[in-house]
């Protein structure tokens, strides 16, 4: 005789929790709770040879309470942002909003597999916060010397051609208003921290 | 003269300096100016919604802000760069969505004196505003050097079609918005399947194998196809398909030359304005010669597109012949 398979109750909360805290972390609203396990995510996902777990997947381990397994998962440092998951989920699922607010997660937690993707977000976002801008050269040459050493002789003619075609400039563009853009973020750091 | 607030980003100030050229270029052929707002940062790209969720948005929410203070009646918000423009549709969508995350971020505004109210701007990216307020109809009045014979794949990329969060697009994965406008210029447009897919973002940065694999995959379709030369709407994906093509190439043993170029630089060279005036040359896969070519093979079709020799009309189909399957006349025209 075949009997539906029941969570143990412990194994349901644990899910629940997890799924309200990344629904929670979530920009918009995830309906995460609302998967059906259809599989279209991860069909769909130009990336997911390089994930460990395909969406769905992921969602499944979350719904199972593997908070830690999820949270060490590449899956979101994989995901390239593409939506092409979320325009054929049928729940209407915010997938890759999802996936960002795991690496969020990952990142207070410094769970995350590896730190090549948390090193980049950080640095970029450091030279935005600084100067209001983003500064391409900066970010690439230190980037690059962090984790790449190998692939700067490739990199080097490339860097040239960009600034021989006036497509680089040395020095970072900047906002008028810095303090302004630093009170503000200073705030949402704070109320961030506060959640 | 409709005038519209517009948001450049930085790449457009620097590795996009090619778009904002032709860009600029363009404005008043078409008829529309673009008022930039005051003072924007920027908008994070896909890396600080990454690391922190708040500030993530209240730096996006900023130039909401500047440019809801800015605006002239309707006037909405154009961007130019795809992350860009669905970093700020995001964020104005989500605050209307999500009551808790429009109180934290206008908590964190209001420390500079700021407040953004969700559905104030309507944020809008540049090729639809071209064709839907502009249309193909001014487009092709403006034509004076049609790009007749200029095989090219249109490469929309995915974050114009997708999410869509403002439901714009009736078709997320094969829309022809962009082959519609290369057409309206004349050019010989491929057939494209892989327009929507994702050229990897910053992953040429942290995951250079996947990254690398998903622009060889665009690059050799796009070959496949016959085109010449690949067309974009995004600054980040022309970076990514243009410099880190060398790396390709040297990774998956091939030797792949294919030039990318901005919607706008063909716009404007079709417009007849000097291909180098248009950023034209600054891609490190070189497009001049090609388009050169190009525009010398159809001298006479420019002679006609200007009105001194009447274009040929289409001809009707005989009403006595078998009925064949025709694509739509919306399909063909528009
Ligand atoms: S497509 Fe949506 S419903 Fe289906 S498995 Fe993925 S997230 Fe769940
Ligand atoms: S958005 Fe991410 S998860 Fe979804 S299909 Fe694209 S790469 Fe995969
Ligand atoms: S998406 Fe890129 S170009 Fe646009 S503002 Fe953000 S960082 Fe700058
Ligand atoms: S195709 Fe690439 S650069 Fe363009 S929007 Fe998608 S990820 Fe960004």
């Amino acid at each position: 005789m075949v009997v539906a398979q029941v969570s143990p109750p412990e194994v349901a909360d644990a899910g629940a929790r997890f799924l309200a805290e990344v629904g929670a972390k979530t920009a918009g609203v995830s309906r995460l709770e609302m998967c059906i396990q259809c599989g279209s995510c991860g069909g769909s996902c130009p990336s997911a040879d390089a994930m460990d777990h395909t969406p769905r997947r992921l969602f499944a381990l979350m719904r199972a309470g593997e908070r830690d397994k999820v949270l060490r998962s590449n899956t979101p440092w994989m995901c390239l942002s593409c939506y092409h998951c979320v325009v054929r989920c049928p729940q209407d699922i915010l997938i890759t909003d999802v996936m960002y607010a795991l690496k969020v997660i990952a990142e207070e937690e410094h769970t995350y597999p590896n730190n090549v993707g948390p090193d980049f977000a950080g640095v970029f976002v450091g030279q935005a916060k600084r100067f209001g801008r983003s500064w391409e050269i900066g970010l690439t040459a230190r980037h690059y010397l962090r984790h790449f050493i190998p692939r700067l002789p490739g990199m080097t003619p490339m860097a040239f051609g960009l600034f021989r075609h006036g497509r680089i400039g040395i020095l970072p563009h900047q906002i008028k208003d810095k303090k302004q853009l630093q009170a503000i973020l200073r705030r949402a750091d704070e109320l961030e921290r506060a959640r | 003269m409709s005038s519209y607030l517009y948001y450049p980003g930085c790449s457009m100030e620097g590795s996009g300096r090619s778009y904002r050229e032709s860009l600029e270029g363009i404005c008043e052929p078409l008829g529309i100016s673009l008022e930039e707002i005051g003072d924007w940062n920027c908008c994070g790209a896909t890396e600080y919604v990454s690391l922190s969720t708040t500030p993530a948005y209240a730096m996006i929410a900023r130039n909401l802000a500047i440019a809801a203070g800015q605006k002239k009646a309707d006037e909405p918000l154009v961007a130019a760069c795809s992350a860009c423009y669905l970093n700020l549709a995001k964020a104005d969508h989500y605050m209307g969505a999500q009551p808790a995350l429009n109180t934290r971020v206008n908590d964190a505004l209001g420390a500079g004196g700021l407040h953004y109210d969700p559905g104030t701007v309507r944020v809008r990216h540049l090729l639809e505003v071209i064709l839907n307020d502009v249309g193909l109809d001014k487009v092709r009045a403006a034509v004076k050097k049609p790009l007749t014979g200029l095989k090219v794949a249109p490469y929309l990329g995915c974050m114009v079609p997708r999410p869509d969060v403002d439901g714009t697009y009736t078709n997320h994965e094969q829309p022809n918005d962009l082959d519609r406008l290369l057409r309206a210029l004349g050019a010989d447009v491929v057939d494209y399947p892989l327009k929507t897919e994702c050229c990897g973002g910053h992953m040429t940065q942290v995951a250079p194998k996947v990254g690398l694999e998903l622009i060889r995959r665009l690059v050799a379709e796009a070959e496949r196809r016959e085109a010449v030369m690949m067309v974009t709407v995004c600054p980040m994906c022309q970076i990514n398909i243009d410099a880190y093509q060398g790396e390709m190439n040297a990774m998956f043993h091939t030797k792949h030359k294919m030039p990318i170029v901005f919607f706008t630089q063909l716009m404007g060279v079709a417009f007849g304005l000097e291909p180098n005036k248009v950023g034209v040359g600054r891609e490190y896969t070189n497009a001049s010669k090609i388009l050169a070519k190009a525009l010398k093979a159809a001298p006479e079709l420019a002679l006609a597109a200007a009105g001194a020799v009447p274009a040929a009309h289409k001809p009707r189909p005989d009403k006595r012949a078998l009925p064949m399957p025709r694509m739509a006349d919306s399909e063909v025209e528009e």
